[in-house]
């Protein structure tokens, strides 16, 4: 909403030297927020009314040159240039004469041009900075309007705002009554303690009869209509000056004096309008809902399917209004209309809203009754529209004024006196809250019941707002200033601090950084494609994915069910970025859909919802577990002058996991796997306990390929939330006794797993083996061909004595032996 | 070795002459000085302090000379012994350090020399700032409350007492998920606030509630630099028996204290939120503000709409509450000057590991 100072100043008494600043202040102080103070136009030098006395077309030219002889208040008149071709000789225009200068640094002087000397310019909405309008220069007022207050030679800087900024707000949507200048006046009005001037004040003729038959159908959604009639004004009289200012500072292109009117009336009071073109009509109008197949071609040229809900302004030819949404093309005022059946109505705003969204049609007037308009201003709107139509456009009122309907008053509303207190944490001084309640156009009376002492206000009509004691709380609140209320702290309770799945996702997320990987936040948005990319199987259950009904990314309509298409998106980047070592780290939900689809129940809000409704609203979710991530590419140990390096592999991957594990207090079992994205012969299946959480390894290179990623690209992804809550880790004995190093060397078929064999050995060697470390791994001529031989290092201990070598050497044998049972290995010799 | 004799005379045993005995000690002195290293004084020490060194030759004479004569003699022997044994451990200290000193300059290195086998790893800025300021509320007794990113429109809108139609509704710019047939609305959103978390604490956990929920957001605006579809925000909500907007000004201040320095305080603006009434912006007072300290647009809060507390089945009578919400972006856009929102998204490796483990 934008609006000149000027305008507000003629509702509001500001206080002296009150300027654009200080009433952006005030208005920020009561819960207006303030967009932008758009300062007036930067113009210096003279700029006067000039009175276009005549003109000669100038010859040999293509395009319409007008040589003007201008009276600009002096004792010759002066010749200027003109291309402009939208005035009359005796019309009042703008002329910056030479030596001014306008927005843009465009310097004006006397040029020679088309074969005369031009001695200054005639200036257009545009060139004035006040507007976009460029087709045509600006005409103050024609020959006929004889204007008294201006004449030729007079000042152009008042008469166009030049002395005039304005403010632009953004109101919230709970204060719809600021989208007009009587609103936001009397909002400042009690920023300021000022008095206000209500433009609504009006004393009204009485209706008589209706100026066109109209029923409501449909009370609820239309209760009230307002119609009055003007017959006979000049179709082409022009708005008055003034009126297009305003309207220009306020963001409204002027289009005719019909349209000006209801437009200046809006922003006025608040009330949107409608004009139709009364010979346009047929029989009497009625405000129904549409029915199913119905059509209506509005304003815009659009034919709109309507529907059920839709509420329509309908006349005997059909529909003729998208009610306090658009008007219809067959119904609109033209050049030639001379008689106008002008609209005030009042709508249900949820209506109206609906209606806005389902045909993409936010308007004025919708932005407006979809946030509530006063239902008490209807009759002013309509009587103040059809005065000034009269009054600028001649012909007359005709009599009778329809007002059909009859809105709900509003509800009183008994307030604690106490409450704002309360609420405020401070004591205001007594009759605050009555007086700022009265400010804002509440009926108040005081009383008492029980003892307790009570004010009953009664809202105004345009404060629909106003419905609960908390809503009055809130008006004392504000109007008496936020910065009033003390700052304390609440009494803190004893909070029990992390949980242990939140702490755990605090170290899962550090140890990862502190094993050299870099978190990163990618949107959970994929392509379909991607899982084809990824090489998952047609029934893989990550290609069940959530859809978005408007995405922001056509190509990326679905909500991610694993991690790896975000991650991997970040590692491209960052490879294509000129850094090909990438270690990335992400951990975050992914979405599951439920294999069978649960409907939302509909759950009200009066009361807590049942248990069952709880449930209900849960199930209909899709399942959002924790995953964790890591991608890797290039180097993992650089090369340097220590000598070379070493690339990211599978094992790394794998690694990550452990280190995921390791934080979460669990240990990982690790086991060959198949699974996509990853190499078939490279993919290790993570699992604690025998449930499986996870997968690891180097990707397979047709994925690689797919999605053009650094060969040898390996990645892990884990189901945080599978993995079990370590609340207490127990501690472990340890021992004060010496140990017993012995190592020993097996050669076993290489199809069996290190994982298989350190099993069997662990299991072989009985609770004196302490730890056990794979050393060396080696196939080559020394061992058989398909064998290969593997090299451990075991500590034995005892937990209560000095271990003997005899001993340590039984349980190393019994672990051999197992190994060679379960595996055929063999000792090295 | 001589036997006793009680006539033997000392001064006619030529070892045990006093000045032979001088002479050695000389000599010794002279030779371990004489020794360039300890190589050279091991040699040397053989040969003054060895068991045919003149000292110890000397000392086996003395078993020979009469009683009377032993113990001078002896004395003079030891003295001269001593002496050498003296001489060889400071030539010999002098030497270890020299050799020590030396053998650490052949060691020396260029420290200045890389080492950076392996990547650093870092942590997004945004989880540190997030679990920031759960610490911050963590102390002053708050617990950390969870929920969803894909979210009940009942979670999301309703329970918050946005109306069906209401216009706050529409503002928010909100990501619906399609029906199973493809097109219909479900009423499943991406969460447009971390705000449904208030709602989720009020129905699970017993009152008083003290919670601060951080958390991915999402809104349909397009990525550029001062905007972005996917967002973080974290919410603050506190029920309790005598809540006041005091007490929501309290924290406040406490927060922002707590992220941007002791100076630091915040101021409310009246506005509009339907969860909340009355509803504020904050400002925050941000000393190290580009061009001067001053206030920074922070977030929303207010005093929890009873609306709310009704739909979670809260006696409003007897509670009241406060709640705020900030943007995590917005915070590290003033609090660590960042320039352009897409760092934040894109996973730039040169951006997060400014940002270290914890910065």
């Amino acid at each position: 909403m934008r609006v000149s100072l000027s305008w507000l100043a003629d509702q509001v008494e500001l206080p002296v030297g009150a300027g654009a600043a200080e009433v952006a202040e005030a208005f920020v102080r009561v819960g207006l927020e303030v967009e932008e103070i758009h300062p007036p136009p930067a113009l210096t030098g003279p700029l006067v009314v000039g009175r276009v006395l005549g003109f000669e077309l100038v010859s040999g030219v293509k395009k319409p040159i007008r040589y003007c002889s201008v009276d600009v208040g002096e004792s010759e008149p002066r010749g200027i240039i003109c291309g402009a071709t939208n005035f009359e000789p005796g019309d009042l225009v703008v002329v910056a004469l030479p030596g001014a200068v306008l927005p843009g640094d465009f310097g004006i002087s006397a040029r020679k041009t088309y074969g005369h000397i031009s001695d200054g310019m005639i200036c257009s909405v545009r060139e004035l900075g006040l507007g976009a309008e460029h087709a045509g220069i600006l005409v103050l007022a024609t020959e006929d309007e004889a204007p008294t207050a201006i004449g030729p030679g007079a000042d152009a800087g008042t008469l166009l705002g030049l002395d005039d900024p304005v403010i632009e707000l953004s109101v919230t949507p709970d204060r719809g009554y600021c989208f007009s200048v009587r609103g936001l006046a009397r909002e400042l009005a009690c920023a300021f303690d000022g008095h206000f001037t209500d433009p609504a004040m009006l004393l009204l003729p009485e209706a008589g009869e209706p100026a066109w038959p109209v029923r409501i159908e449909d009370e609820q959604g239309c209760p009230k209509f307002v119609a009055r009639r003007v017959t006979g004004f000049d179709p082409s009289a022009p708005s008055p000056w003034w009126m297009r200012r305003r309207l220009l500072a306020a963001g409204m292109r002027p289009i005719s004096l019909a349209v000006d009117v209801t437009n200046y009336v809006m922003f006025e009071l608040g009330q949107p309008l409608h004009a139709y073109d009364t010979a346009t009509l047929t029989d009497a109008i009625v405000v129904r809902r549409a029915v199913a197949g119905e059509k209506l071609t509005t304003l815009d040229g659009a034919a709109r399917e309507l529907d059920p809900d839709d509420l329509l302004i309908t006349d005997g030819s059909g529909p003729i209004g998208l009610a306090g949404v658009m008007g219809g093309a067959a119904t609109e005022i033209s050049e030639r209309t001379d008689d106008v059946l002008l609209e005030a109505a009042h709508f249900d705003p949820p209506v109206i809203a609906r209606a806005a969204r389902r045909h993409k049609l936010p308007s004025e007037a919708s932005r407006r009754f979809e946030r509530a308009v006063d239902p008490g201003l209807c009759a002013v709107a309509a009587e103040r529209a059809a005065a000034l139509l009269v009054q600028y456009g001649g012909g007359a009122i005709a009599d009778g004024r329809t007002d059909v309907g009859t809105p709900p008053a509003p509800a009183p509303v008994v307030l604690p006196l106490d409450l704002p207190d309360r609420i405020a944490g401070i004591s205001y001084p007594p009759g605050v809250t009555a007086r700022r309640l009265a400010q804002v156009g509440c009926l108040v009376q005081a009383r008492s019941e029980d003892g307790v002492a009570q004010l009953l206000a009664t809202p105004p009509t345009w404060r629909p707002d106003l419905r609960a004691p908390i809503d009055l709380v809130e008006e004392v609140l504000r109007l008496e200033g936020l910065d009033r209320i003390p700052s304390e702290l609440p009494p803190a309770p004893a909070g029990r601090g992390l949980t242990a799945a939140q702490r755990r996702r605090r170290s899962v997320s550090r140890a990862l950084a502190e094993a050299g990987y870099t978190e990163v936040l990618p949107f959970p948005f994929v392509s379909p494609a991607v899982f084809d990319a990824l090489g998952c199987a047609p029934n893989d259950a990550r290609r069940r994915t959530l859809r978005l009904l408007n995405p922001i990314d056509a190509d990326r309509p679905e909500l991610a069910s694993t991690l790896l298409p975000g991650l991997l998106d970040a590692l491209t980047r960052n490879v294509a970025r000129g850094m090909p070592d990438v270690a990335l780290y992400h951990v975050g939900q992914v979405v599951l859909p439920r294999t069978e689809k649960v409907p939302m129940p509909t759950v009200g809000v009066a009361s807590r919802p049942t248990d069952d409704e709880i449930s209900g609203l849960l199930a209909a979710l899709p399942g959002q577990p924790v995953h964790v991530a890591v991608a890797l590419a290039g180097a993992w140990e650089l090369p340097g002058w220590w000598g070379a390096g070493r690339p990211a592999s599978w094992a790394d991957a794998v690694d990550a996991a452990r280190v995921v594990a390791e934080a979460a207090g669990v240990e990982l079992e690790v086991r060959a796997a198949d699974l996509a994205p990853w190499h078939p012969g490279r993919c290790a299946r993570l699992s604690v306990g025998t449930f499986p959480v996870g997968y690891a390894g180097e990707l397979h290179p047709k994925v690689v390929e797919a999605l053009g990623l650094p060969a040898r690209t390996c990645a892990m992804e884990l189901d945080l939330d599978l993995i079990p809550l370590v609340e207490r880790r127990p501690a472990p004995v340890v021992s004060p006794f010496p140990p017993v190093l012995l190592d020993l060397a097996l050669v076993v078929d290489v199809e069996h797993p290190v994982a298989a064999i350190t099993d069997a050995l662990v299991d072989g060697a009985g609770p004196l083996l302490e730890d056990l470390r794979l050393f060396d791994v080696y196939t080559g001529e020394q061992v058989e061909q398909g064998r290969r031989s593997l090299a451990f290092s075991l500590r034995l201990r005892a937990p209560d004595r000095t271990l003997t070598l005899e001993e340590a050497t039984v349980a190393r044998d019994s672990a051999a032996e197992l190994a060679a049972e379960r595996f055929g290995a063999t000792v090295r010799g | 070795m001589s036997g006793a004799n009680d006539n033997y005379d000392p001064k006619e045993v030529a070892a045990l002459d006093p000045e032979t005995l001088r002479r050695a000690v000389a000599d010794a002195e002279r030779a371990f000085a004489g020794a360039g290293d300890l190589a050279a004084l091991a040699v040397v020490k053989t040969a003054h302090l060895g068991d045919r060194s003149p000292v110890l030759t000397a000392r086996r004479e003395i078993g020979a000379l009469p009683p009377k004569a032993k113990a001078d003699a002896g004395k003079r022997v030891n003295e001269s012994r001593v002496a050498i044994q003296a001489a060889y451990d400071e030539r010999r200290a002098a030497l270890v350090a020299e050799r020590d000193v030396r053998v650490l300059a052949e060691e020396s290195v260029d420290v200045t020399l890389p080492w950076q086998r392996r990547p650093r790893g870092a942590r997004h800025p945004i989880t540190q700032v997030a679990e920031r300021i759960v610490d911050v509320f963590v102390g002053m007794g708050y617990e950390l409350a969870e929920g969803p990113e894909v979210e009940a429109g009942w979670f999301n809108f309703d329970a918050l007492n946005f109306g069906k139609d209401h216009p706050a509704r529409a503002m928010q710019d909100t990501f619906y998920v399609c029906g199973p047939e493809g097109r219909e609305d479900t009423d499943v959103v991406l969460r447009t606030h971390t705000s449904p978390v208030q709602i989720r604490a009020l129905l699970e956990r017993p009152l008083p509630v003290y919670v601060v929920c951080p958390g991915r957001t999402f809104r349909t605006d397009e990525l550029d630099a001062t905007h972005t579809p996917v967002f973080h925000q974290v919410e603050g909500l506190a029920v309790d028996e005598g809540i006041t907007m005091a007490h929501l000004k309290g924290t406040l201040d406490s927060f922002a204290r707590s992220m941007f320095g002791p100076e630091s305080t915040t101021r409310l603006r009246p506005s509009f939120f339907p969860f909340t009434e009355p509803s504020a912006e904050v400002d925050v007072w941000f000393p190290e503000k580009k061009g001067g300290a001053g206030w920074v647009e922070w977030g929303g809060c207010g005093m929890v709409n009873p609306h709310v507390l009704t739909s979670c089945g809260v006696d409003t009578e007897r509670y009241t509450g406060f709640a705020f919400g900030m943007g995590l972006e917005r915070t590290l856009q003033f609090r660590n000057g960042l320039p352009d929102m897409r760092d934040m998204t894109e996973g730039d490796l040169r951006f997060t590991s400014a940002f270290g483990i914890e910065g």
